[in-house]
């Protein structure tokens, strides 16, 4: 049998590919790809570590992440779309209200 | 190793890479979409067929979607810019996931996951039916809560979507109030405003109508065409037409007499003697002015 740790080398690679998408773009939209991007990441490593194991609950595992993330995405999206029509900017810099 | 996996990953980490560096958020969209495929095809490779279909159907047919559509309503801003408004916060969070990624891999170089024990066992039965029995049994509860979870998110979504009037809704009876009121309080003309290419030569939509004095109307054409710069001017007009009138072999003055007749208009006898057959004046327009 054939080993997964590329695999699980590849999803970390992705996971810091997001990580630094996340501090460093400022388009809000984009900043939620790079969260997208960074739950893949996790989902192909939990698909990887379930070949591994030899049980299908990493699969689980992966699928409820999915779900999580069309929820999070749906309310994330509808938050950059009130922001955006409130302020007319979908920059993450703009939103600092809080900050005074 | 299967020989998808190298092809498809030098793909995904060049368009991760991708999403860090273009300009464009259709674009960023677009290359995650690269990622998500390529990821549902590696998702196949590790006997997860399941989770392939879902993360097609899911990831690049829902999510995407939204993704594209929410960015079609919220259009091309400055934020698309890839200045940095903090100063070295760039090169930090570089450094930072360098770090993060050094740690990754070294952890794993550390590590040794033994062999692989294949999920032909647990697939033996479907896989579909694999993860069936097992989210129905052990995951049952957590998957009772995803729907609460759902039934949230769509709730959140149509309140944070759902745009409350704070002013009523402008009637025609009120629309026509303010415009009498504007006339009475700022002398703002009382009418409609005067079509294009009144009293001009050319009624199109880029000729502006010409005033009594024969100067042109700028409220007569749309602004987006005087942005854009393709108005036409009234001189520039009255050239071509006396340029086809020339090649037709007639002669200005006296087609123009013999047309302002047949049109039956005496208002345009101050614009001078050139006016040709084609002119269209009709009295809706008249009317208008």
């Amino acid at each position: 049998m054939d080993d997964v740790t590329p695999y699980i080398i590849l999803s970390s690679i992705l996971f810091t590919i997001g990580c630094v998408g996340v501090l460093t773009r400022r388009n809000a939209i984009v900043v939620f790809m790079c969260v997208e991007l960074m739950l893949n990441a996790c989902n192909l490593a939990l698909v990887a570590f379930a070949k591994q194991h030899g049980n299908l609950d990493g699969q689980v595992a992966a699928f409820f992440v999915m779900v999580v993330a069309a929820a999070e995405v749906v309310v994330g999206l509808a938050i950059i779309m009130t922001i955006f029509r409130t302020r007319r900017s979908a920059s993450v810099d703009d939103a600092s209200l809080l900050k005074y | 190793m299967s020989p998808a996996f190298y092809v498809l990953a030098p793909i995904m980490v060049i368009a991760a890479l991708g999403i860090l560096f273009v300009r464009k958020a259709v674009h960023a969209a677009l290359l995650l979409a690269v990622v998500m495929i390529s990821l549902a095809i590696l998702y196949a490779v590790l006997e997860a067929p399941f989770l392939f279909a879902v993360q097609i159907i899911v990831y690049t047919g829902a999510i995407l979607m939204l993704f594209l559509f929410v960015l079609m309503l919220v259009g091309v801003d400055a934020s698309d810019s890839t200045v940095e408004t903090i100063r070295g916060q760039r090169v930090l969070a570089v450094i930072a996931g360098l770090v993060l990624g050094v740690l990754l891999l070294l952890g794993l170089s550390q590590i040794a996951l033994g062999t692989v024990v294949g999920l032909e066992e647990a697939n033996s039965g479907g896989n579909i039916q694999g993860l069936a029995n097992i989210l129905f049994s052990r995951y049952v509860f957590a998957f009772e809560v995803t729907s609460a979870l759902l039934i949230t998110a769509a709730m959140g979504a149509m309140v944070l979507a759902h745009r409350e009037r704070l002013t009523p809704k402008a009637t025609q009876a009120s629309l026509a109030a303010q415009r009498v009121r504007d006339y009475a309080e700022k002398g703002e003309h009382l009418g409609p405003l005067p079509a294009p290419g009144v009293f001009a030569r050319h009624n199109a939509v880029d000729t502006p109508a010409l005033l009594p004095d024969g100067t042109a109307s700028a409220l007569s054409v749309s602004r987006v065409l005087a942005a854009r710069g393709t108005v036409r001017s009234a001189p520039a007009l009255a050239d071509d037409i006396e340029e086809v009138q020339r090649s037709l072999g007639g002669v200005p003055g006296g087609a123009g007499s013999a047309a302002d007749t047949s049109a039956g208009s005496g208002h345009n006898t101050e614009r001078g003697t050139g006016v040709p057959p084609s002119q269209v004046d009709d009295p809706s327009e008249e009317g208008d002015r």
